[in-house]
């Protein structure tokens, strides 16, 4: 740059010298400053959390837990594809955790440092979608239902054949806002597999859904409780936890697992590539497991644990709730989503476009 | 008066942060989303630009995207068009009002700018739905009426989840963007024009149509400029006011970059879009040039 002599320099070297300084701190990575803080930063679901789960944590090992929070697995995902923007704890659920282990965006655990997996039951000890637990546990798990009001559905829901294929309830019936469910169970519904791969069975899926739109209200992201609760439907197609938190404020309403099963989910805890804090993020889960604090999650958030001995620290409204834990018939017809590649991802996507554009 | 090119310093003193700002924050990703538009997905994560024209012709070629994409067009010219009708008579009564009302009306024209779009558009559910407030106000018309000894018990209208709530709520979200334009020609128009009209015997409806609207064009202008893009673009209130079929190219486009993990094609759908707004815009230059020509 040219220096013009008419200009006063002192005026200038201020100017230079607050120009570099700006530039100096939006350089400065933030993390450089010590080797590991005593933070963790955490990025979970929406009401995912016991209460004070975060300021026992900090109490226990004096590391400050920071929460953030997404609404669904696509948003975790996006957001961490380009790159971890600063999390240390994320808590994706099953076929997210596949795709994510697929694309090595997470970083492999360290059992030793995670004592407190002993505490999970041992079904929840190896996983088919991520075998010998490399890269995730489990935090909470439960299914797909439906979940409709006992006043208006007197027979109650026994097959998603009502959701799907009836015109008994038509407009006051809500599905989930997702290709991945709503085709999922439609496919379920007809005798196939929830994560079919055949392009003849999910063009019939869409088929029957299409023929069926007329009866639907609206596919709902994610509210379909509050539409429940609020009377816009009787008949909601939800994860079971958001059906149990309307259940606790409205009696007149319950849920079911339909005969031909539905979606089983597990949420797992995973720490991203890049973490900032990946010895803070150990010990953040292993305190996630503790007997203790994992009974206080559960209670508070009432969705179904894994873990063994916070169970035994339960009272028995909340074992032996079948809207809670399933019964394992139930459970046998469920099945858990399988990342399907992005090929057959694609088909389901263009078959959930063309549904709503019908 | 100085001219800037004898302190260009300065000049660049108080150009640069706009430059940069708009370098940075506008053109780069601009720039970035339209090369990823060439491009295709090679794995979970990567995308390789390969100047393929794949995505475009993947756009063009199945039918249903044309389908939404007329779809979003006509459902976002019907809410601008309804805007249009409703914002014009308010925009005459805040001109025509007295100094102090004037600013009453117009902070309140601005007031549901201060609260977040997604905390209206569920406050618009909370209004529209079957047991909503609209339902509640209507049902006691009705009882009141005593029309229910009539026609029987009152039926809730189905208000929410269906075409009419989208449109509603685009008004609703975008009516300031077209009160503010309109407001500010009129309140430029020369009103002795209007009295000139009446007092040379033209009626009230030809002096609106001849005198009123040519010369508060601009404003219209603008206005329908301001909202049909942006109703264009739309994703939030279809998605949460709509019924099964109230998908815009906005839900296309937002899916693609999330669930669909299908960047390149979600960049495409979204140029597609943006060549289709500048086309429209430049033949708007392009009449109104043509228009100016044969004036003068």
């Amino acid at each position: 740059m040219t220096i013009r002599k008419n200009y006063r320099p002192n005026r200038r070297a201020v100017l230079q010298a607050s120009g570099a300084a700006l530039m100096g701190l939006t350089l400065l990575p933030r993390h450089s400053l010590s080797a590991e803080e005593k933070q963790v930063n955490f990025y979970n679901w929406d009401t995912y959390i016991g209460e004070t789960t975060l300021a026992d944590f900090q109490k226990a090992s004096g590391i400050e837990a920071k929460m953030d929070l997404f609404a669904d697995n696509d948003e975790l995902f996006a957001k961490l594809k380009e790159g971890n923007p600063g999390y240390d704890v994320i808590v994706p659920t099953n076929d997210y955790v596949e795709r994510m282990i697929k694309a090595d965006m997470l970083e492999t655990l360290d059992h030793s440092k995670i004592p407190n997996f002993s505490n999970l039951e041992e079904r929840f000890q190896d996983a088919a979608f991520d075998p010998g637990r490399k890269h995730s546990i489990a935090y909470m798990w439960g299914t797909v239902c439906v979940g409709y009001r006992k006043s208006k559905v007197k027979d109650g829901v026994k097959s998603w054949k009502t959701l799907y294929d009836s015109d008994e309830y038509a407009g006051k019936v809500s599905l989930l806002g997702d290709a991945q469910n709503v085709l999922g169970h439609a496919l379920k519904y007809l005798g196939h597999s929830l994560n079919s791969k055949d392009p003849g069975q999910i063009k019939k899926a869409e088929e029957l859904i299409i023929a069926n739109k007329k009866n639907i209200k609206v596919f709902a992201d994610d509210n379909g409780q509050d539409l429940l609760a609020s009377g816009e439907v009787d008949i909601c197609q939800e994860w079971n936890g958001d059906i149990l938190q309307v259940m606790e404020e409205d009696d007149d309403i319950t849920l079911a697992v339909p005969q031909e099963g539905g979606l089983l989910w597990q949420d797992c805890l995973c720490i991203p590539k890049g973490a900032p804090h990946p010895q803070n993020a150990h010990a953040f889960i292993n305190y996630l497991l503790d007997a203790e604090a994992g009974s206080k999650i559960a209670d508070f958030i009432q969705y179904a644990t894994p873990n063994g001995a916070a169970k035994k620290l339960m009272d028995k409204e909340y074992l032996e709730n079948p809207a809670i834990f399933p019964s394992d018939e139930t459970i046998a017809k469920c099945e858990a989503a399988v990342f399907l590649g992005q090929e057959v991802t694609k088909l389901y996507d263009d078959a959930w476009t063309r549904i709503q554009a019908a | 008066m100085e001219s800037w090119r004898d302190n260009r310093f300065v000049f660049w003193v108080f150009a640069l942060p706009g430059t940069l700002w708009l370098l940075v924050f506008f053109i780069a990703p601009l720039a970035i989303i339209w090369a990823l538009s060439f491009g295709e997905q090679v794995d979970l994560v990567n995308v390789e630009v390969t100047g393929t024209l794949q995505q475009y012709a993947r756009a063009l070629t199945d039918p249903v995207y044309i389908q939404i994409i007329w779809k979003s067009i006509w459902i976002s010219a019907l809410a601008t068009f309804l805007c249009l009708v409703i914002a014009y008579p308010i925009a005459f009564l805040i001109s025509f009002a007295s100094t102090r009302w004037k600013t009453v009306l117009l902070v309140a024209v601005i007031l549901p700018f201060w609260i977040n779009l997604l905390i209206r558009t569920y406050a618009l559910i909370a209004v529209f739905r079957t047991r909503g407030f609209a339902n509640f106000g209507l049902e006691w018309l009705y009882t009141t009426a005593q029309l229910d000894h009539v026609f029987g018990p009152f039926e809730p209208l189905p208000l929410l989840y269906n075409n009419f709530a989208v449109i509603a709520g685009l008004i609703y979200v975008f009516m300031p963007f077209m009160v503010l334009p309109l407001y500010a020609s009129v309140e430029r128009l020369d009103k002795s024009f209007l009295e000139a009209s009446l007092d040379l015997g033209a009626s009230q409806v030809r002096t609106f149509f001849s005198v009123t609207v040519p010369l508060t064009m601009p404003g219209i202008v603008s206005g329908i400029i301001l909202v049909f893009i942006p109703c264009l673009g739309s994703f939030l209130t279809p998605d949460l006011l709509g019924g099964t079929n109230a998908q815009m190219i906005g839900n296309v486009i937002e899916r693609q970059f999330k669930a669909a993990n299908n960047w390149p094609f979600g960049a495409a759908l979204s140029f597609l879009l943006m060549y289709a707004t500048f086309g429209a815009l430049a033949l708007r230059a392009a009449f109104a040039g043509r228009k100016q020509g044969m004036e003068v």
